[in-house]
């Protein structure tokens, strides 16, 4: 029996620059105690035709243009607002993506888990405490008797998706909407959350929604799935059958699109070092220590509880015309270790010799030189790019500044580096927000090639986009590096990306290095436990598989 | 996006430049600058365009409404307010103008560089802000009239040193938000100069809330002056402002209304047209709020 019914629901936002179908005349059902993943990538209505559905879509701009969306017989979408209130967060529940933002900051937990049980169940706050004793213990958070009183800062991220999942499931609804529940989340805490969604959803026999981007996460965890592209559903079936019975391109791109082994290009043939890092230590002031401790004992690099070591006494080295792939996941430090080769943050102690230059307490005329021969690619292509400049501004000032290029040939330069990261020549004059992200992640790409330099340092560079998008991204990043002779530290938290782009690969965990090696044999054989616990929790597109691993 | 296409490709385009497209398209904010700019033509010919001169009384005429011969009437000692009024803008808008470029000039470049070099100089530099802040406003003014005499030029001076601590504050703070940003990481690695950066990259990402900040300064600027002037330490009698008639006009507002309606009406206008133009700049130099 369905527990949810939509019909040709339709959704489209009216702005000033005209009307957007968020929503195309979908339908679709959710069966009793069945997991049905939404996937598609962003923009193609996944979330907000789940959202429209409890009346979490802003209108206006937003109105919903048709449709029913039946749940146990009554049409959510014909709801007051009081008997929707009655039923969002009660018999619907929701998981959002971030669990940072999710939380009250100013409310202990255990404050937050009461208000549903008190607001929906009528429970005493007696019995609500019992209660959610019993539900965060059940999302393993251990000593629930004393983190009740804490507040959500205390918990970290995956701590606080679990005090998320045991707030939705607190009052034991009968469908539970997860958004991207593990998207922000690193691959280790990742593969436990999905756990534990798969195991209370047995054991409460609700009806799960699940939307994800990632093809991967929904293979482990949906019985069924259903592919967004646009505003309309292109293909809905068994999960087995939408992995290997595929009957959409669409579906079958985005398949493609996963990173999936190696991509063997030939190693460089000589061995010549070309960076080399030397017990480099990079530490953080720890703010939470407070000034007057600081104050009493005067700082030194021994004081060890005052620091943060970001990086913490690492050595590694990059030949010419390599790719070495930086692994970790956040709080690892890699971030930083490449934000402290390109001298971005101050060094506490070490070396980094580039090209037979230390870097380390260069003067600025010198350094700027060297500047020109390394860039950094950067993470997230909306902040990356000042908002207030144009293509051409963005692209133009590396050459002008470092005299590249003078004025009057500029606009020619700049056209042949659009054409090569494949941008159209007729964006140069738009403004950053008038792209996509991946249109985004370009310019700041040929932003970083513009100098001609020998060293990037790419941080992230794919992991802010889609999935067929990345994999765009990647090719474009191979290209280059082949065609300039580049020398590449790309870092990332993606292990697929990087067996699928490096020459090399290093893990670092803690600040610290635990393994390096080539690629394929640490991928084949990993040595340090760590690693090995990395590479077991990469979801895998395939439901087989992953339901041999788990 | 309009404004991309009337540009040749082949020139580079600053922000300013690409702004003024933009505001071209506001007519709300033409308006209100077509408005100053007519005020400030008055204020610089109104010596050769006055019909009366703006010390000559005429004792017996006395507060006369107005009539063809005194188009806003006379005032208690039958001076001509017209002329009064046409006067009086000469110095509030340029006690306006000058006192804020200057407020703004100082207060945009410490709050930026503060803000981006941050540790120990942002904190010195910060302290002596407030240091400044504490100091009594009215006796630092007061010291600064007995130490130099009494002149406009310094009662500009004085009241820009007040009114840039707050712009500085405002202008650090989106500063500190700014330096994070991984677009300045990229200047950075680009090689750019500090001062480069805080030029092209951190001033330019601060403009909305000092334009705002800006239009608000304007207004209270030309009110600090009546005040001062009211208490004899700006400028004298029979010179005159905005701040001054108008103080002048609610004393006898019951009697001869117009002594206040008109210097008000007048000031009122020019801080309209001034907040149109500050909204249509603000939306002009942000690229993103004036897409439609």
């Amino acid at each position: 029996m369905s527990i949810l019914e939509v019909n040709n629901l339709t959704i489209r936002f009216y702005t000033r620059n005209g009307v957007t179908t968020a929503v195309d005349d979908i339908s679709f059902s959710v069966e009793e105690g069945e997991t049905l993943a939404i996937v598609g990538e962003s923009g193609s209505g996944k979330s907000v035709s789940c959202y429209s559905l409890l009346g979490l879509i802003p209108q206006p701009p937003g109105r919903i243009d048709g449709g029913t969306a039946l749940f146990n017989g009554k049409d959510l979408l014909q709801c007051t607002d009081s008997e929707m209130r009655a039923i969002r967060g009660n018999e619907i529940a929701f998981i959002f993506q971030d669990p940072m933002t999710s939380l009250n900051p100013f409310l202990t937990i255990g404050e937050q888990l009461l208000e549903p049980l008190i607001y929906h169940r009528q429970y005493t706050r007696q019995a609500a405490r019992l209660r959610v004793y019993e539900v965060l213990e059940e999302v393993g958070i251990k000593d629930p008797i004393k983190r009740f009183d804490c507040y959500p800062h205390e918990f970290s991220g995956g701590m606080r998706q679990r005090v998320m999942i045991a707030m939705a499931l607190i009052v034991e609804p009968k469908l539970l909407i997860a958004d991207e529940p593990t998207t922000a989340l690193d691959v280790t805490i990742q593969a436990q959350i999905l756990d534990l969604i798969k195991n209370l959803q047995k054991k409460y026999a609700i009806s799960v929604i699940f939307i994800s981007h990632d093809l991967g996460v929904v293979a482990g965890i949906a019985d069924r799935v259903l592919v967004m592209y646009q505003g309309k559903i292109v293909e809905q079936g068994l999960a087995d059958d939408i992995f290997h019975d595929t009957q959409h391109d669409y579906t079958k791109r985005l398949l493609a699109s996963i990173p999936d082994g190696p991509k063997l290009r030939p190693a460089p043939e000589v061995e010549k070092p070309f960076l080399q890092v030397d017990h480099l230590k990079t530490y953080f002031q720890d703010s939470s220590v407070s000034i007057i401790k600081r104050l009493l004992s005067p700082s030194s690099a021994n004081n060890d509880n005052q620091f943060i070591k970001a990086v913490d006494d690492v050595s590694i080295n990059v030949n010419r015309g390599e790719i070495v792939g930086l692994v970790g996941e956040s709080g690892s430090g890699k971030s930083t270790l490449g934000r402290s080769i390109l001298q971005l943050v101050p060094v506490t102690e070490g070396k980094v010799e580039f090209d037979g230059v230390d870097l380390i307490g260069l003067n600025p005329s010198l350094m700027k030189k060297q500047r020109r021969r390394m860039q950094m690619i950067f993470q997230d292509p909306y902040a990356s790019l000042n908002p207030r400049m144009t293509v051409f501004d963005t692209l133009a000032e590396p050459l002008l500044y470092h005299g590249l290029a003078t004025k009057k040939d500029v606009s020619e330069k700049l056209y042949t580096l659009m054409d090569e990261v494949g941008l159209a020549r007729s964006h140069i004059r738009k403004y950053p927000h008038e792209f996509s992200g991946g249109q985004r992640q370009r310019i700041a790409i040929g932003r970083a090639i513009a100098t001609k330099p020998e060293l990037i340092i790419a941080d992230e560079p794919v992991s802010a986009l889609d999935v067929t998008i990345q994999a765009q991204i990647l090719e474009l990043i191979l290209e280059l590096v082949d065609a300039h002779d580049l020398t590449m530290l790309f870092i990332s938290h993606d292990l697929s990306v990087v067996r699928y782009i490096s020459d090399r690969v290093i893990v670092m965990h803690h600040g610290k290095i635990v393994e390096a090696g080539k690629t394929e044999p640490l991928y084949a054989a990993p040595q340090h436990d760590y690693t090995r616990s990395l590479l077991a929790a990469i979801p895998v597109a395939d439901p087989r598989r992953e339901q041999l691993s788990s | 996006m309009t404004s991309a296409k009337e540009f040749d490709d082949e020139q580079g385009v600053s922000l300013w430049q690409d702004a003024w497209v933009r505001l071209q398209h506001n007519r709300l904010a033409l308006l209100g600058m077509g408005v100053l700019i007519f005020m400030i033509v008055i204020a610089l010919i109104t010596p050769w365009i006055v019909p009366y001169s703006y010390e000559e009384q005429d004792l017996m005429l006395g507060a006369a409404p107005p009539s063809m011969a005194h188009w806003l009437g006379t005032d208690v000692l039958g001076r001509d307010m017209l002329t009064r009024v046409m006067y009086g803008g000469r110095v509030s808008l340029m006690v306006g103008f000058i006192a804020t470029g200057v407020a703004l000039l100082i207060g945009v470049v410490y709050g930026a560089v503060a803000g981006y070099v941050g540790g120990r100089v942002d904190a010195a530099m910060m302290r002596l802000v407030d240091i400044l802040y504490a100091l009594p406003f009215m006796i630092f003014i007061i010291l600064l009239m007995v130490l130099f005499g009494r002149n406009m030029l310094l009662l500009f001076l004085a009241i820009g040193a007040v009114e840039w601590l707050t712009m500085a504050r405002i202008v650090r703070g989106q500063v500190l938000s700014l330096r994070q940003q991984e677009f300045v990481e990229a200047a950075i690695s680009i090689g750019l100069s500090p001062w480069t950066i805080i030029r092209r990259h951190i001033i330019p990402n601060t403009l909305g809330p000092v334009i705002v900040y800006t239009t608000l300064t304007i207004p209270s600027v030309m009110l600090l002056e009546a005040f001062l002037s009211f208490l004899g330490l700006g400028i004298q009698p029979p010179q005159s402002s905005w701040g001054l008639l108008i103080s002048y006009g609610v004393e006898t507002m019951e009697e001869y209304p117009w002594l206040l309606i008109y210097p008000g009406l007048t000031l009122s206008i020019a801080l309209f047209a001034l907040n149109f133009l500050g909204d249509g700049l603000r939306d002009a130099l942000d690229p993103k709020a004036s897409k439609d």
